[in-house]
């Protein structure tokens, strides 16, 4: 799965090239390279490109000359390193816990030695010569590969593949050739280009020495150290084989490079940007909404919407759910309103306001950070783990509301009692990996409620967590609504939770908002939209009857954001689907008293 | 019992860092039967999973494969036993080999020395049909699939050794709720085509007790509570078992409670 | 020894692909070998000893490890010399009796053991023997040239980092999320030109630029301040643009993570945002990976004394190995060893203050 970028043909074409002359080179100018003109240590000139060294041959020619030795060297020793490194990789992933343990922590050790005094140990074995440096070098790179061999094989085989194909009775030696290798075989690709780059400067650096290749042979290295001696005289002398060893290793790398680069995909361009967008008609929130949002969309810079015009609202004190399948929108409309998308994604609104907070402008950042909590789906990773829990805490309150470091911390520790942490004290003082899951959540929670927010956004907070613990957040957070009357949005994939928490709740499907309905009706299963039916249908009960027909499900997927039809997203899969649904969009029909669905088949009697 | 365990204990470490996974479990499955491993994370089910299936050794007890202890076996007549018992895993991204074709890895299935996928084409297509998946999908990457096809993609692979238990763990877990329908309704139907015996684990209470005959909850590497699923469900007789029922987001709502 | 993940050693191979899951939240676990989740809910999981009493020790443990490797390694030098150590060692003109009696003098006809106790046990009272050539204590030959050539090491390692931290966190900030392509595409180039240029040539090109066509700089010699410039630059700049680039791919990474919205999330001012959230966690990659191109650092001081004419220890142990005086090689490779174990337990103690998570100690899967 190579990706075939510019910088890697770039880079193969290259070393081609520099391979091509080093087998033509010493045909066609090894006589000039030998050749004693006379002049020695002549400047530049048209008949020597870059002068002549002692003995007055052209240096020129002797830097061509000396790319096939170089190379020769430099392919050995990268061979040895290579084919060294990986057998002493394999050996160690391959014997027991016990060996593997210590191998590898021997591996690191050497790993993190200079190469260049390892191969100082070998040639003070073996003395000076080309032998001995290629061995040296070579040696003192095959820790790299057998490091990079034996983690690789180690979390390849770790992988379930691996254990189904033992399971499956594959012959270990299968298991090596159709499972670990083909998928460790592109790290070691990359690495191979980078030890060829670095094998051919610490050859040089030998020869450069004197401890590589000797008189009367001579690499490019060996040219250097001449050149350098001559370096008041003619400076161009040393340019040649400075230039040589340069690009040979810059090509290299463009090769290491673009094969990283092929595993690599970056994300894609675009910038966090808000524009306003014409008002949607016919839709008014009612007065004293505390969050007001109307015709909020999120599109990728390609035009592709993601969240697709929606319109909704939070009274004061009140916990509205949005739930809806990976896919449908529901996070990107949290974070869209938490001012939170990542870097790529743009929102249009007509209008968002959180209270008399514009949250389409430029809104203060002191604002937004004491009246917007936010709870993260996984506790582990929202927390950073280079930081102390207790400065983390109290950061928004010392930055935003100029509460000294004293009054802050004892301000977190009562929070944190608050969501009944035991030993507070102890707790603002550790690092986030000190805690327990459930313990990391309630802290963020804390640390959400600790501005006193107006509306806080939870965003999957249960979702990493036991049933049991995800219970205790549950009951945590109603407490919290209770108590202080902070208005909630609570987004979640698992309608159970969201039919024990909520007040309200929004269905998402495909980025817009398909029903709206109170909990109870959701609780009983009085649902309008075929969707939401399905959805619940599909759900397995716990008091279900002893019979247990299938579950009801729907046929087909959410079409991809780029691929939603022009009507009813829903339409392809909707058992109720009316010809009208494949053309138009239906808009959100009131169904009841707070409640309304956006489907051209409601109130349609089937 | 088609497969038992008796007395397992599993210890992962040594000395003073040593952790009991698994503390004198005992279970079994009867032909055709589901038998559901409940609990939550860190209770031991995913190692007990492991254990039936050979990947983890025991450090006493044994495990029986239609009365026969496979426990102490070893090379080639573990190998032999092994393809008797398969294993589906949770993550669907990390249970197929990105490098191989979907067909490549049911063939693999098949026969495992050889994994001709030219010669077992027709097998392939067949199972892949079993699991509502299109033939044409043999030629194509795991990569190319959602998770739920490849779950369904795994269920073929582990059902092409024709395998007398199935140990599913956590195969639903990642995927969404009318994927997760979808899989659930698939299993129950080759449960009922198939007479598949199958070892059934999840967190998820609705779940295990939606596709479970027998139900055993663990905590903390011991089974707490084991029995048929209607009793476990109605009457929980342990605490734990209670307090687990109880914070289940219970929906639609439990009149009764 | 240092991390607890093992990612691909070098600045350019890349980390292992992470599927995006296209599911409704993070697969649960089941975490069952990890008797850390098995602790009750609302008490800290760890408590025990000080962290930072179990890693010192078990730094100082691999310290001696390395230690005693070393002086086994350096021991070795003499005994694995092809044929006869004693007839290489004393030349091709030698006669019989002149090889018995080095022989003998420098114990080679004693048992092997017996030879490792003298060895040794000179070692620990600071006796690194004489050196053949010219028959100065190697103890003293040390002393005069570590000084030149630690403070060229040091302070590599300092400009190597003071220029690639900042560098590539300002390049990872402007073009994150594929903004500013060009910039990006410069400095991937120059970094790699840069990278790909050896110490010692790009000291000769220095030398050639600064002493000889400017003539503002010293070419050689380590009289004066201004000495230093050159040799500095020519080994820390290589060194810097391998480290810049793993800094922001490191920084790339790091604002990616959740912890970093969260931090956004609290609307905080971009200085203390990638000073204090970013800076340390992308520092934990930064020296788990560039740890090596720091004390790879040491190696380019070894080779680019040469062209500087420095009076280093990289001089004088070329010079040993050319006139084979193994006293002096074994000395000096000796130091210069726990030099590079000096640099690397820096790094980790480094790590350590950065990320406590360090301080656990690494565990193989």
């Amino acid at each position: 799965m190579i990706r075939w970028t510019a910088g890697l043909k770039a880079g193969l074409a290259g070393l081609a090239a520099v391979a091509l002359v080093g087998l033509a080179a010493p045909y066609l100018f090894g006589e000039a390279a030998q050749q004693l003109s006379g002049a020695a240590r002549e400047g530049v000139s048209a008949g020597h490109w870059l002068g002549t060294d002692a003995l007055g041959r052209d240096v020129l020619a002797r830097t061509l000359v000396a790319t096939r030795l170089t190379l020769l060297m430099t392919a050995a020793a990268t061979a040895i390193a290579g084919v060294l490194g990986i057998l002493i990789g394999t050996t160690v992933w391959v014997a027991g816990p016990r060996v593997r343990e210590t191998g590898l922590r021997l591996i690191d050790v050497m790993v993190s030695y200079p190469a260049v005094i390892l191969a100082l140990v070998v040639a003070a074995i073996l003395g000076a010569g080309p032998v001995a440096a290629v061995l040296a070098i070579g040696v003192a790179w095959s820790p790299a590969f057998a490091r990079l061999t034996a983690s690789l094989a180690a979390s390849v085989a770790g992988r379930d593949f691996v254990a189904t194909a033992r399971l499956l009775g594959v012959p270990p030696y299968r298991v090596l050739t159709r499972h670990l290798l083909p998928n460790i075989a592109e790290p070691l690709l990359v690495l191979l280009s980078v030890a060829f780059a670095g094998t051919l400067t610490a050859l040089s650096g030998l020869s450069f020495l004197g401890l590589g290749v000797q008189p009367p042979a001579y690499d490019w290295g060996a040219l250097l150290d001449t050149g350098l001696e001559a370096i008041y005289t003619n400076p161009a002398e040393a340019v040649g084989p400075a230039v040589a060893i340069t690009l040979t290793g810059v090509l290299a790398g463009f090769v290491g490079d673009g094969l990283a680069a092929g595993s690599d995909p970056r994300a894609g361009r675009g910038r966090d940007g808000w524009s306003p967008s014409a008002p949607v008609p016919g839709r008014r929130a009612p007065d004293g909404a505390l969050l007001v949002v109307d015709g909020l969309s999120v599109e990728l810079p390609g035009g592709v919407r993601l969240v697709d015009g929606v319109s909704f609202h939070v009274m004061p004190g009140e916990i509205v759910g949005v739930v809806g399948e990976s896919g449908s929108g529901k996070s990107l409309t949290a974070m869209a309103v938490a001012r939170l998308l990542p870097d790529g994604v743009r929102a249009t609104a007509a209008g968002l306001r959180l209270g008399d907070l514009d949250l389409t402008g430029r809104a203060e950042p002191a604002r937004l950070a004491t009246e917007i909590g936010v709870v993260y789906q996984d506790p582990s990773a929202s927390f950073n783990p280079a930081l102390r829990m207790g400065g983390q805490l109290t950061e928004v309150l010392r930055r935003h509301r100029g509460v000294g470091r004293a009054e802050a911390r004892e301000r977190a520790v009562k929070a944190l009692e608050a969501v009944r942490i035991l030993q507070p004290e102890t707790v603002v003082r550790r690092h986030p990996h000190e805690l327990s899951g459930g313990m990391r959540q309630r802290a963020m929670i804390a640390s959400a409620v600790l501005p006193g927010p107006r509306l806080l956004i939870a965003d999957e907070p249960t979702t990493a967590l036991d049933v049991t613990v995800q219970a205790e957040v549950l009951e945590l957070l109603k407490e919290i609504n209770t108590a202080e009357g902070t208005a909630m949005m609570f987004i979640s994939h698992d309608i159970g939770v969201v039919g024990t928490l909520c007040d309200r709740v929004l269905v998402m499907y495909a980025g817009r908002i398909v029903e709206e309905l109170p909990v109870a009706d959701l609780r009983v299963g009085r649902a309008a939209h075929p969707y939401t039916r399905a959805l619940l249908a599909a759900t397995p009960r716990l008091d279900e009857d002893e019979e247990r027909g299938p579950l009801t499900t729907v046929p087909g997927r959410p079409p991809a954001p780029s691929a939603r039809p022009g009507g009813c997203a829903f339409a392809p899969r909707c058992p109720v689907a009316l010809p009208i649904c494949a053309t138009d969009p239906p808009a959100p029909v009131p169904t009841g008293e707070g409640r309304s669905a956006a489907c051209h088949a409601v109130g349609v009697p089937s | 019992m088609r497969l038992a365990a008796e007395n397992l204990t599993v210890v992962f470490g040594h000395g003073s860092r040593a952790h009991v996974a698994l503390d004198d479990v005992s279970v079994g499955v009867a032909e055709g039967t589901t038998l559901g491993l409940v609990g939550e994370s860190g209770s031991g089910k995913s190692t007990l999973a492991k254990a039936l299936v050979g990947l983890v050794r025991p450090r006493t007890g044994r495990i029986l494969l239609d009365g026969a202890d496979v426990s102490a076996l070893r090379g080639a007549r573990l190998a032999a036993v092994r393809r008797r018992v398969q294993m589906i895993s949770q993550d669907p991204y990390s249970s197929l080999n990105p490098r191989m074709t979907v067909g490549q890895a049911i063939a693999e299935a098949i026969d495992p020395r050889r994994a001709d996928h030219r010669r077992h084409a027709d097998a392939v297509t067949g199972w892949l049909e079993t699991v509502a998946l299109d033939g044409d999908a043999a030629a194509r990457y795991p990569h190319e699939f959602s998770g739920g096809q490849r779950q369904r993609i795994a269920i073929a692979r582990a059902l092409a050794a024709e395998p007398e238990v199935v140990v599913a763990d956590e195969i639903t877990s990642a995927l969404d709720c009318s994927v997760q329908a979808e899989v659930l309704n698939l299993l129950a139907g080759l449960r009922e085509r198939l007479r598949l015996t199958m070892v059934f684990i999840s967190h998820d209470l609705a779940v295990v007790r939606h596709v479970s005959d027998e139900v055993a909850v663990m905590n903390r590497g011991r089974i707490v509570e084991y029995g048929p699923c209607r009793r476990v469900y109605r009457s929980p007789a342990h605490p734990y078992t209670r307090r687990l029922l109880g914070s289940v987001p219970a929906f639609p709502l439990q009149e009764s409670r | 020894m240092r991390t607890e993940d093992h990612r691909p050693v070098d600045a350019q191979s890349h980390r292992p692909e992470n599927p995006a899951a296209d599911t409704p939240g993070t697969p649960v676990t089941d975490t069952s070998e990890n008797p850390a989740t098995g602790a009750p809910e609302g008490t800290a999981v760890r408590g025990g000893g000080h962290p930072w009493a179990g890693f010192l020790l078990r730094r100082l443990g691999g310290l001696l490890a390395v230690l005693v490797t070393l002086v086994v390694v350096t021991f070795l030098i003499v005994q694995l010399i092809p044929g006869d150590p004693a007839r290489a060692l004393a030349g091709p003109d030698a006669t019989p009796q002149q090889i018995e009696q080095l022989r003998h003098e420098i114990g080679l006809d004693r048992p092997l053991p017996e030879q490792f106790a003298s060895y040794a046990g000179g070692l620990l009272g600071g006796d690194l023997g004489v050196s053949f050539q010219t028959r100065e204590p190697v103890a003293d030959v040390i002393a005069a040239r570590l000084p030149f050539t630690a403070e060229l090491a040091l302070l590599a390692v300092v400009v190597a980092l003071a220029v690639a931290v900042p560098l590539g966190m300002a390049v990872a900030v402007a073009t994150r999320g594929g903004r500013r392509p060009r910039l990006d595409a410069a400095f991937t180039f120059v970094t790699g030109l840069g990278g790909a240029a050896p110490e010692y040539v790009l000291g000769t090109l220095l030398v050639l630029v600064f002493a000889i066509g400017l003539g503002v700089l010293p070419a050689s010699g380590a009289a004066t301040l201004s000495a230093l410039v050159l040799p500095v630059t020519a080994i820390a700049l290589p060194g810097a643009c391998v480290l810049a680039r793993v800094v922001r791919r490191e920084a790339a990474v790091v604002l990616e993570q959740d912890y970093m919205r969260t931090a956004r999330g609290r609307r905080l001012p971009a200085p203390a945002l990638y000073a204090r959230h970013a800076l340390p966690n992308l520092l934990t990659g930064t020296l788990t990976l560039g740890g090596l191109t720091l004390s790879a650092l040491l190696g380019g001081t070894v080779i680019v004394e040469s062209v500087f004419a420095w009076p280093g220890m990289g001089t004088r142990v070329v010079e040993a190995i050319l006139a084979r005086d193994y006293p002096v090689i074994q000395g000096t490779v000796l130091v210069l060893g726990l030099l590079a174990a000096l640099i690397n337990m820096i790094v980790d103690v480094l790590l350590g203050l950065l990320d406590p998570r360090t301080l656990a100690g690494r565990s193989h899967a």
